[in-house]
């Protein structure tokens, strides 16, 4: 029962950083209408400005944490304006897919260039290595984890519901050209989406470095696709559902990890994500889209 | 001057010409109707107008400025607001919610509050479902809610795409009682409607579009008498 609970806590840990991706991938996809797959990579690239400012250069903690938050939230509006923007009015929404997955590979081979391909030790951010309670203790960055996505999930509502900025987001995933109307500026409540999005694709990365603390150009990539699948299955385009579809992710691959075969625990969240859009095409808080007359 | 002049106005589709080079003015104060068989290219001239389509040649000028390549969201700030064809609310979001997004341009928390006030004043069924999402809303009430939306920007003009399509008579009479009242309070009024007969009887002037072309203006009340539009428009 002891090892079921720390199973249990591993994967809403995993779930919780996933989370994290998955609320980027979703915002921008319900705000911008695309699906941005360089995400996975900004997570990456997170995760080596951290390392590069807190192992190579010898600062403080925190200040890698804040300067992988700035530099990816530049890194996510600079990708947006010089490879999205120009696509936003192309005929097919294959332009803009095409040139993300061409802006994935453009990050991975810059890491590559930079950083070189041998995978680097990342020294966990968490500055205490477990809290025991009764019989079972639990990881530092497994609380970190959690109550870090939970604050940024609050944070992000708060915004979101009771900001001018944050309304209008809001506004132009439901109705671009209604939301321009009203004196939003699309193009820069795009820009901002794309910031918050980075910006919190840096901090999962530094989690998920922490976590699992390998570092290599590839790091991003996986996390980046499960975290797609965590967005689709809560419903693409709802944070909630992100949120949801994060935490169910992790614990399904961590619990098929440890009870069934830590090798097709892939195979299985992926089952997972094709029996849920089977049954609720939309995925869990996804909304049909009616048209009202 | 005229408030809002446009000029030898060209737009496309492609290859397909949806406006030949119209021109019209609105000046201060005026109803002005607009109205054409569907596929005349009302819409069109509204959503050029705003800046929502680019236009092909031509210029549109407010209050003296050319407004031609200006995005919507600056046209706003400028005093200009947009009740679009099909209400366009927001869904997924409160009556009051969307009634705040229609102040976006403007700060001052008092000014807000006071056209709020007014609001639902005009609109007190708006009042009663404030806390409603807006697509649970009826046709009738999402129009208002459009219409209320629109009056938070405080504008100088309001135009209008079909404020009276697809709702029933009680709501077009009660629809245009109020483009009546917000014309009285100073408010410009540029009206987009099939039902010539109800635009024309409010108007002052109006302008006939036939397929990319201003064919017929002048005073609403002439028009009204004119048996070549009563046969056309106005089903006599």
């Amino acid at each position: 029962m002891v090892s079921f609970f720390t199973h249990l806590i591993n994967g809403l840990s995993l779930g919780s950083i996933y989370a994290i991706i998955a609320i980027g991938y979703t915002m921008v996809y319900g705000i911008a209408k695309m699906l941005n797959f360089a995400h996975g990579d900004v997570i990456m690239i997170g995760a080596f400005m951290a390392y590069t400012i807190i192992s190579t250069m010898g600062l403080p903690t925190p200040l890698g944490i804040i300067g992988a938050i700035v530099i990816c939230t530049c890194l996510g509006i600079v990708i947006e304006k010089i490879a999205y923007k120009p696509l936003r009015k192309a005929a097919s929404p294959l332009a803009v897919l095409i040139t993300a997955i061409g802006v994935s590979y453009f990050l991975q081979n810059s890491a590559l260039l930079i950083f070189g391909s041998d995978p680097k030790m990342f020294t966990s951010v968490v500055p205490f290595q477990s809290v025991t309670i009764g019989s079972f203790s639990i990881p530092g960055t497994t609380i970190v984890s959690i109550t870090v996505s939970i604050i940024l999930v609050a944070a992000l509502q708060t915004f979101i519901n009771k900001t001018k900025p944050g309304q209008a987001m809001l506004a132009c995933s439901q109705d671009r050209d209604a939301a321009s109307l009203m004196g939003i500026s699309v193009n820069g409540t795009i820009t901002l989406t794309f910031a918050i999005g980075s910006a919190m694709a840096a901090i999962a990365g530094v989690l998920l470095c922490s976590a699992y603390p390998t570092l290599s150009p590839t790091t991003g990539a996986m996390p980046g696709i499960k975290a797609f699948v965590a967005a689709v299955f809560g419903g693409i385009g709802s944070i909630p559902g992100a949120m949801i579809g994060g935490l169910v992710l992790g614990v399904i691959e961590i619990l098929s990890r440890a009870y069934i075969s830590s090798q097709l625990s892939d195979a299985i969240v992926f089952s997972v994500l094709i029996i849920v859009l089977l049954v609720k095409p939309t995925g869990l808080f996804g909304k049909v889209i009616q048209e009202k007359v | 001057m005229a408030m809002l002049k446009v000029t030898d106005l060209r737009v496309n589709y492609g290859v397909i010409p949806a406006l030949k080079g119209i021109s019209f003015e609105v000046n201060q104060g005026e109803v002005i109707a607009l109205i054409g068989a569907n596929g005349a290219g009302k819409t069109t001239t509204l959503h050029t107008v705003t800046g929502l389509i680019t236009a092909a040649s031509g210029k549109i000028e407010f209050e003296g400025k050319d407004i031609t390549h200006t995005p919507p969201h600056k046209i706003v700030a400028m005093g200009m607001a947009h009740v679009p064809e099909g209400r366009r609310v927001f869904p997924d979001m409160t009556v009051y919610q969307n009634l705040m997004l229609g102040a976006y341009t403007r700060n001052d928390p008092a000014e807000k509050a006071a056209s709020l006030a007014w609001v639902y004043e005009c609109f007190p069924r708006l009042k009663e479902r404030a806390k409603q999402m807006a697509g649970t809303l009826s046709g009738g009430e999402q129009q208002m809610l459009a219409m209320g939306r629109a009056l938070m920007s405080h504008p100088k003009i309001i135009l209008m795409d079909e404020p009276s399509m697809g709702l029933s008579p009680i709501y077009v009479n009660e629809i245009f009682t109020i483009i009546e009242t917000v014309s009285s309070q100073g408010t410009t009024v540029l009206l987009v409607e099939q039902n010539a007969k109800k635009a024309l009887s409010i108007a002052d002037r109006a302008y006939v579009l036939e397929t990319g072309s201003i064919t017929t203006t002048g005073v609403a009340d002439d028009l009204l008498h004119d048996d070549a539009i009563r046969k056309a428009y106005l089903g006599e």
